[in-house]
């Protein structure tokens, strides 16, 4: 651990300023291993970042890190790419951040399965200006803007993600930490546009206002509601009310922007000048 | 086949853009389709590949202008086109390039306002939104041309300062620059003065991506060439990273503000007509400084003793000139098409030295010579 720490942490960036019991620095943790377990070179490695609790990780990275406007983190991303294809780059967002103020540009990097991995922590909620619902909010919860309970539907960012053409889509929660480690690497390697949801706990916002108050509370919350997709198949209609499937959804192979975009200079470069 | 004959093209404003950031090393575009910047979107999707650059149809406004910010940093001369509705949206992370000093250009080709306002027609409306349209205080360079010869002449600038003093610079154009057609003599790449940012001299391990030289800037590298670092659009310090500190917060805002000022001479430019002996100076841009010039012509032959100051460099303002000549005129007439937005700064630099009054015209039609004309006429028999 102290090793990960030495390689890949900016020490002074520190103490972070998540809450106790933040599920961002497991998050955090769990990206770091994964990019270990692969031995790729810092200076190729980019992580780019919105606004949010979540976007504060880039900071804490030494990458080449970006920490950028509120839900625009993937154009920032794809400027980066096109100008750097050989760079990996690694998007960061929060599930307010992705699905919301962010959520056009989302569909569309998926539609160009532009080469850039998304990993979204969705904590439910907006954390840092103070729990009001966000689109991953699920019905009848409570936020500081719907106080009478959420009557909005919420979006899975899985569906979302696979209709809008992404090569890779996958979902775990911060409990489920082994799973979210392997779910990283394979997304991180995967030409295309990869997607990793995780789920993670914010006791503070989101947890106090749904009577989940502690950070045990919500680990326990997160292994209660994550079911397998196998699992999925014995339950109810009722009992899938509150449960979300995790695992891997989609892993397929198709052009990914980047050969396209070579493939293009070299059409482009054959053709003559009009 | 006679190269120089060759190198003369009748060009539309925005295809003459498009040759000129070729020329200055523009190797990125992203943009969104709008009307009258549209061309300049065409034009690169075409030439930046045959270059190996690259262009990316962004899925809106926002979208372009960050992933020019991307690619800039990634190391390539960037650049996105669009119009008034499109610059609004471009205001949110204008102000990231500006709070991160990264080099770029934004073309707007402006038509008539607020809101959709009037697509296809020409309108100055946007000289303010160019100074102070993202939030918070700031330092911005904007350039206006006003023939198809200056917006080839001034693109290059455009990315030249953009390079030079790690801004973001602005080209004003209006729908009808952008859409005539006027001759344009195409330089060879060497008779071209091409300015690249500045690279950090020091090892990565001591490299401060936010502390400037002595002229001002700071070196800046490129992501994926060894150097790893962090931007944010928070107030930063010189290592790039979110500070609340009073000093390092007023040193960041001064920085960025006091970088453009301090250069501001070798930013300013216009161009004098017939003002040694001038009484009277329009001050004008764009293309209604094409009809000023006829106005010079027009009242001197009628013995009136007027110039022009044609300003190409609106942002920062010239201000230095526009003093000077307040101690020489007695009258200085602003025309412009908008309600009054440049004659309020020629008010502020005159300090009440001479008469300043303003033409302006909002109709979505060029103001002709004129009714410039007349105006001066108006003025003196008062």
């Amino acid at each position: 651990m102290k090793n990960l720490i030495d390689r890949y942490i900016r020490k002074e960036m520190f103490p972070h300023i998540w809450c106790p019991g933040c599920g961002n620095g497991v998050v955090l943790g769990a990206i770091i291993r994964a990019i270990d377990d692969l031995k790729w070179d810092k200076n190729r490695i980019a992580m780019v970042s919105g606004i949010g609790c979540s976007s504060r990780i880039t900071g804490y990275v030494d990458f080449c890190t970006m920490n950028t406007t509120h839900g625009r983190a993937i154009p920032f991303a794809t400027g980066l790419k096109m100008a750097k294809p050989d760079m990996q780059v690694i998007v960061v967002m929060g599930d307010g951040d992705c699905s919301a103020i962010g959520g056009n540009h989302f569909i569309h990097a998926a539609r160009r399965n532009l080469n850039l991995t998304a990993i979204i922590i969705n904590n439910m909620i907006y954390g840092m200006t103070g729990g009001q619902f966000s689109p991953l909010t699920p019905t009848h919860r409570i936020g500081t803007t719907a106080p009478y309970g959420n009557i909005d539907q919420s979006f899975d960012l899985v569906k979302l993600a696979m209709a809008a053409g992404a090569s890779y889509v996958a979902r775990s929660t911060v409990y489920h930490i082994r799973q979210s480690i392997s779910l990283i690497k394979k997304a991180l390697n995967k030409k295309g546009f990869s997607v990793v949801e995780i789920i993670s706990s914010c006791p503070i916002s989101y947890g106090r206002l749904n009577k989940i108050r502690t950070p045990v509370d919500m680990m326990n919350w997160l292994k209660d509601i994550a079911v397998s997709s196998k699992a999925w198949e014995n339950l109810s209609p009722q009992q899938r009310e509150e449960k979300l499937i995790i695992g891997e959804f989609l892993d397929v192979d198709k052009p990914d922007y980047c050969a396209l975009y070579t493939q293009l200079l070299e059409k482009a470069r054959e053709e003559e000048v009009r | 086949m006679n190269k120089s004959l060759d190198n003369i093209k009748l060009l539309q404003g925005n295809e003459a853009c498009v040759q000129g950031a070729l020329l200055a090393g523009v190797r990125f575009f992203a943009g969104y389709p709008i009307t009258p910047s549209s061309e300049i979107a065409e034009g690169m999707a075409y030439y930046l590949p045959k270059l190996g650059g690259k262009f990316v149809q962004m899925e809106d406004e926002i979208a372009s202008m960050a992933a020019i910010i991307g690619a800039s940093i990634g190391g390539l001369k960037s650049l996105t086109a669009t119009s008034g509705p499109g610059f609004t949206l471009k205001q949110e992370n204008l102000g990231y390039a500006i709070i991160n000093e990264i080099p770029c250009v934004i073309v707007n080709a402006q038509r008539g306002g607020p809101s959709t306002g009037l697509p296809t027609k020409p309108a100055q409306g946007d000289m303010m939104q160019a100074r102070w349209g993202t939030h918070g205080d700031h330092s911005i360079i904007a350039l206006a041309p006003s023939t198809v010869d200056e917006v080839f002449w001034l693109t290059i600038k455009a990315v030249n300062f953009s390079e030079k003093y790690r801004t973001p610079v602005i080209l004003l154009l209006d729908e009808v620059i952008a859409h005539m057609r006027e001759k344009v003599i195409i330089p060879e790449p060497e008779e071209i003065e091409i300015i690249n940012r500045k690279k950090p001299t020091v090892p990565p391990e001591e490299y401060l991506p936010f502390k400037p030289d002595q002229d001002g800037i700071p070196p800046m590298a490129n992501f994926g060439e060894g150097y790893r670092y962090h931007f944010t659009g928070l107030i930063h310090n010189q290592k790039g990273f979110p500070t609340s500190n009073p000093q390092e917060i007023d040193w960041h805002l001064r920085h960025i503000y006091n970088k453009i000022k301090q250069n501001a001479k070798n930013i300013t430019l216009y161009q004098r007509h017939f003002l040694d002996d001038a009484k009277i100076a329009l001050i004008a841009y764009g293309s209604v400084a094409r009809a000023a010039e006829r106005v010079v012509k027009l009242a001197r032959e009628q013995g009136i003793k007027t110039g022009l100051l044609k300003l190409l460099t609106i942002w920062p303002f010239p201000e230095e000139e526009l003093s000077r000549l307040a101690n020489q005129v007695e009258l200085m007439l602003v025309p412009e098409m908008n309600l009054g937005q440049i004659v309020l700064e020629v008010e502020r630099v005159v300090r009440g030295k001479c008469q300043v009054i303003s033409y302006n015209r909002v109709d979505g039609e060029l103001i002709n010579p004129e009714e410039i004309l007349l105006k001066i006429q108006e003025e003196i028999e008062k």
